[in-house]
């Protein structure tokens, strides 16, 4: 029974390998894009600009108030209707969780930069620097080290939440396992494989950022 | 002779509570101005709003004749000509030292390096630290530190210094290698705001000392008189309690204050 | 784009229904992953040697894998080996296994905050294992844990809308259901949004209100 399990999966690897393929895409372009957007988020947060707090603080709420499953159907249904965009369901998963993400890593990468001590900003003010130096130069180098273990954090669960695109009909890792299971009942050895990719795809990332935490909280 | 840095009828509000009250001072060039008063009083408010680090609310305040309380106030200019150096020295981790000099003079002033690191080395060399210029500010002790935030201001070729309470975080031994610093600056003839409370240096240094109390400016004369004859009840207790001469407890301070 | 109102006042009695499914897997999902929290920490506590291990395994294994898969795996893949299970059923399961995991946590870093000194210094004056728990480290550890527990707390009410794919009546069930049904997609996305705002943001803000004042950074102090 167990070979024959083995066997299946060699066979199906071409199939899984192109489901897998689409699965990370998702995860790297969404966690791309989420770093990117999340220190702008970051940066614009500390600059207390009233208005601009007021908009992303509701930008924030909004993702945090309504799950990303909900969202992903909100988009996936709703854009053609709003909109007339009938955007594919992989960029419905890229567009959602890549919001979402930069929430998330904004709200890491405001905490790190309101962490610093406030004479940093003082002091670089004080030599002339203007808002993008002083934030270049001075601040984001210093906040990049407290972000990171969080980040990480963030970044698995961008890949986990990917899992639900498979919901709005991407051809997925899950999909495709589905579609096997439908040809040779197979699921517990399927879905066990689905359950260790995922497995073996963040549970390193977990360790690095608990080792990264460690290592630098001590220095 | 028109003052470098003038404030007239200054006010500063923090929310409800008026921290600055119709502040009038002048400063001329090359005038050393060391600032008493106790905590709470505003001098370090009033520092940090020639530099713009604080927003002021009405009255004027000019630098070089230039009105600085103004929409159109260009800050980062004005910075450059105005440095400032913290209690905490602020020195940028991440960076060494001489990065940490180099920072201001390269990407603001876009001076060429070969130029800009010659000031900062033989800045360096004259605060005694010529040997730090590749350390990391965490390998420095607090009065290194803060010798090497003055040349990080000084790099820049300011016009007045700021100094708010730059000893008041260092251990004793550290103190005086940092004000003798200062001591040399004010002997070259350049334009320095003190904020401290070493009495001594204050009164070795200053050209005008200036009493706040409660957001005003109470006394302003040379640091002699202030010292010997203080003219008000505030600046008199206030001197008292640096003063370890044990006055008699009835009579009248004014009369039987002694010279320290 | 005008809304049909008469539409969506004939649905809000399904709608009600789904807010409680939505809240019984909830709350049931929150009150069985404490338990298996409270179990756990009670071993990490405690240290027994061969147990620690597999809580540590179990955390790791919850945590880095997606709650869909999870789901999957319980409704799909174990009738193959004999166990048959509702959506009800398997969402409550799955959503203990990955909620049991994320509370561990919570209550491992609550209970890693109390002193080792008072173990010892509760073991000294005699007290047992049991009261050593009630009395010294749950109290303690409790309260540096209610911001992240609350937090969490939200986290699996909002997880909920995965159970949808199994079929369990949850408001986005109920929501798909109805679009597949009438076509009204515009009114029923818009009733789903509103109720995620109605239910989960006074709770995300009460949890901000919460962290602010037990003063919690992230960064240390």
């Amino acid at each position: 029974m167990a070979s024959s399990g083995l066997e299946l999966l060699w066979v199906s690897l071409p199939q899984l390998a192109k489901g897998a393929g689409q699965t990370l895409s998702i995860s790297f372009l969404s966690i791309a894009i989420s770093t990117v957007g999340g220190v702008l988020y970051g940066v614009l947060r500390t600059l207390n600009v009233a208005w601009l707090n007021a908009i992303l603080r509701i930008y924030l709420e909004l993702f945090r108030a309504i799950p990303v499953l909900v969202w992903l159907y909100l988009l996936f249904f709703g854009l053609p209707i709003f909109f007339g965009l009938s955007l594919p369901s992989f960029w419905c998963a890229v567009l959602v969780l890549s919001l979402w993400g930069a929430s998330e890593v904004g709200e890491v990468a405001r905490g790190a930069l309101h962490s610093l001590p406030r004479g940093q900003r003082e002091a670089g003010l004080s030599i002339g620097l203007n808002a993008a130096q002083l934030y270049g130069y001075v601040l984001l180098p210093q906040a990049l080290k407290r972000m990171t273990p969080p980040t990480i954090n963030v970044y698995t669960r961008i890949i986990k939440t990917s899992s639900l695109a498979v919901l709005i009909g991407v051809v997925d890792v899950i999909k495709v396992g589905q579609q096997i299971i439908e040809r040779t009942y197979e699921s517990v050895l399927i879905y066990g494989a689905l359950f260790l990719f995922f497995f073996f795809i963040c549970y390193p990332l977990s360790a690095a950022s608990r080792v990264l935490e460690r290592r630098w909280t001590q220095a | 002779m028109s003052a470098l840095v003038e404030f007239q009828g200054f006010n500063k509000f923090y929310g409800e509570q008026q921290v600055l009250k119709g502040i009038d001072l002048q400063v001329r060039s090359g005038e050393v101005i060391v600032i008493l008063g106790p905590s709470g009083c505003g001098k370090s408010t009033l520092l940090r709003c020639l530099n713009g680090l604080e927003e002021a609310h009405s009255g004027s305040l000019k630098f070089v004749g230039r009105e600085l309380l103004d929409k159109a106030t260009d800050w980062r200019e004005v910075r450059q000509q105005i440095g400032m150096v913290f209690q905490s020295y602020h020195l940028f981790p991440h960076m060494s030292v001489l990065d940490n000099l180099l920072l201001g003079p390269l990407k603001v002033q876009k001076r060429q390096r070969r130029e800009a690191q010659q000031q900062a080395e033989a800045l360096l060399e004259r605060v005694g630290l010529a040997d730090k210029r590749d350390a990391f500010p965490r390998q420095l002790s607090g009065g290194q530190q803060q010798r090497i935030a003055i040349v990080r201001s000084l790099c820049m070729n300011p016009r007045v210094m700021l100094f708010d309470e730059v000893t008041a975080a260092l251990d004793p031994e550290m103190v005086k290698e940092v004000l003798q610093v200062i001591q040399g600056l004010a002997r070259e003839g350049m334009t320095l705001l003190i904020v401290t409370h070493e009495m001594a240096f204050a009164r070795a240094v200053a050209d005008r000392i200036v009493f706040m109390d409660a957001g005003r400016i109470l006394e302003q004369n040379p640091p002699e008189i202030f010292f010997t004859n203080p003219q008000t009840a505030r600046a008199q207790q206030f001197l008292e309690k640096f003063s370890f001469v044990a006055t008699l407890p009835e009579t009248n301070p004014t009369k039987e204050l002694e010279p320290l | 784009m005008t809304f049909d109102y008469a539409f969506i006042l004939s649905t809000l009695p399904a709608f009600l229904k789904a807010v409680g499914v939505t809240l019984q897997v909830g709350f049931i999902a929150i009150g069985t992953s404490l338990l298996v929290a409270l179990l756990n920490a009670t071993i990490l506590v405690f240290r027994t040697p061969y147990l620690q291990k597999l809580v540590g395994l179990y955390v790791e294994l919850a945590r880095n894998t997606p709650l869909l898969i999870q789901l999957f795996f319980v409704y799909f893949a174990l009738p193959a080996i004999g166990i048959q299970v509702s959506g009800f059923t398997a969402a409550i399961i799955t959503m203990t296994f990955l909620g049991g995991a994320y509370l561990t946590e919570v209550l491992r870093a609550g209970v890693d905050a109390v002193p080792q000194a008072q173990l010892e210094s509760g073991r000294s004056i005699g007290l047992s294992h049991g009261q050593l728990l009630r009395y010294v480290i749950l109290p303690q550890a409790g309260i540096l844990s209610l911001p992240s527990l609350f937090a969490n707390f939200i986290f699996l009410l909002k997880e909920t809308t995965v159970v949808s794919a199994v079929a369990v009546p949850e408001i986005l069930y109920t929501t798909k259901s109805y679009i597949a049904l009438y076509y009204k997609t515009y009114e029923m996305l818009a009733v789903l949004t509103l109720i995620c705002v109605l239910l989960f943001l006074p709770l995300s803000l009460l949890l901000s209100r919460l962290e602010r004042r037990l003063q919690h950074g992230q960064f240390g102090s």
